[in-house]
């Protein structure tokens, strides 16, 4: 059955109708078009569907769409700059070489957003646990850390 | 899409327990992360779900008047480890709970789910059993209060009917207070693994930090359920910290109160020597923390 839930999707309110039985993962993905979100193991193992909700890392995949209601959802198609500039998550995995075949990047985009968001520094063995939950098949782990390291850096360097 | 019969979210306690009551076919939701995978793989399809998880009010972590703490059962891993009061009196749960899945899961899971689903290998069941944790229980016929050790009844199986919500876990003063803890886990990877052993100990130091007051030994995956192993605990009573005899001797006693199985993931004579060498590393560590010294 059909409910309708209200909920705030990359800064913008949204009103939708969903199935009860739904996962968020696609919900996003079918309803609203948000491709970014990618569905990978679909029981919560790889971290390819990883969106934020109210900020935390969560498993569109087993996080089911009624949930949603009242929250606020950020995908990567969210952190889009008002002149379509990229957010500087993106621009490190650019530079750092950190995107392979591309799948599980978007999960690992929207990890490394709320790692910065902390607003804390890390140590590589730490950021190592932070992103243990995305499985990265091309096996990049290396650029990848490198990039989220250094947007940690520099976001704190701003900081400063 | 879930193979679901139907899905309510309840508001409160009370209207978790009614719509529980009205269907023999519902079952309980929390954090998701077990039970939308069960049904995922067909072993809970068709059932009818009703989520706890906006339930706020049994969230976080309060601090009672009489000094015990009370863990709401709807608190998530990653609150769970973050919160003041876990880092102060009880740190061993919080970093216990931090071995759970990855942090997408520890934002999700919550440790009420934890306890209820029964499973031997939770992260946080040795700890709960150390911290003679109380699990407080509300069904049709008001609220019940059950300590951990007679919690559950065998793999996956808890004393839990079907209509009662778990609200929270009580943990006394006198379980945490003066006491230092310690959990390890053992698995193959360090993230995204389920237990292959979970040992967590717990222990009182006298004033002089020299002698053993109190000890105590909780496994996960060395039984069916959770254990406790209350000989190993009381054979080290009064013992110096530095008395490796009686710790060897507390070893030898805890591998005759469980009952580890083979599995895929590793084998009963391998499970049994994990269990020696965790019991003794981590009260050497739980003693250190709290000031005392061992022979290294």
């Amino acid at each position: 059955m059909l409910k309708i839930i209200h909920f705030k999707v990359n800064g913008r309110d949204v009103e939708l109708a969903v199935d009860e039985r739904e996962s968020l993962l696609d919900a996003l993905r079918v309803r609203l078009d948000l491709t970014s979100v990618k569905k990978g193991c679909e029981v919560g193992e790889c971290g390819a569907c990883t969106v934020l909700v109210n900020g935390e890392a969560v498993d569109s995949c087993i996080y089911l769409a009624m949930w949603a209601d009242g929250k606020s959802v950020l995908t990567v198609e969210g952190l889009k700059g008002p002149n379509g500039e990229l957010n500087p998550v993106q621009t490190a995995f650019i530079e750092e070489a950190a995107v392979q075949c591309g799948f599980c990047t978007p999960g690992l985009i929207l990890t490394a957003v709320e790692i910065v968001g902390t607003g804390k520094d890390y140590t590589r063995e730490e950021l190592r646990k932070l992103i243990s939950g995305h499985l990265c098949r091309c096996t990049g782990y290396e650029n990848i850390l490198n990039a989220v390291e250094r947007v940690v850096k520099e976001n704190l360097q701003k900081a400063n | 899409m879930f193979d679901l019969q139907g899905f309510h979210e309840a508001k409160d306690v009370a209207d978790a327990v009614q719509a529980l009551t009205a269907n023999p076919n519902a079952e309980i939701i929390s954090g998701g992360t077990d039970v939308l995978i069960r049904v995922r793989e067909g072993k809970d399809a068709g059932k009818v779900l009703v989520s706890i998880k906006n339930i706020e009010e049994i969230k976080g972590v309060k601090l009672l008047d009489n000094g015990d703490l009370f863990i709401g059962a709807g608190t998530c891993f990653t609150h769970l480890t973050n919160d003041p009061l876990v880092q102060k009196h009880i740190p061993m749960l919080g970093e216990a709970v931090d071995t759970v899945g990855g942090p997408q899961i520890r934002n999700m899971g919550t440790i009420g789910g934890n306890i209820c689903n029964g499973a031997t290998s939770a992260d946080s069941a040795a700890g709960m059993q150390v911290l003679n944790a109380i699990v407080c229980l509300t069904g049709p016929n008001g609220e019940r209060r059950v300590p951990i050790s007679e919690f559950y009844t065998g793999p996956g199986k808890t004393v839990r009917e079907q209509n009662e919500v778990c609200t929270g876990f009580l943990i006394k003063k006198e379980d945490y207070e003066g006491f230092s803890g310690k959990y390890i886990k053992y698995g193959k990877r360090k993230a995204m693994e389920i237990a292959t052993l979970g040992c967590a100990v717990m222990v009182k130091l006298d004033k002089e930090k020299k002698h053993i007051e109190e000890v105590r030994l909780g496994y996960g995956v060395a039984a069916p359920t959770p254990i406790r192993c209350p000989k190993a605990e009381e054979s080290l009573k009064g013992a110096a910290c530095t008395d490796t005899e009686r710790m060897e001797n507390y070893v030898n006693i805890a591998l005759t109160e469980v009952r580890p199985r083979s599995s895929w993931r590793a084998s009963k004579e391998f499970r049994l020597q994990v269990i020696s060498e965790l019991a003794k590393r981590a009260l050497k560590e739980a003693i250190v923390l709290q000031g005392g010294q061992i022979n290294a």
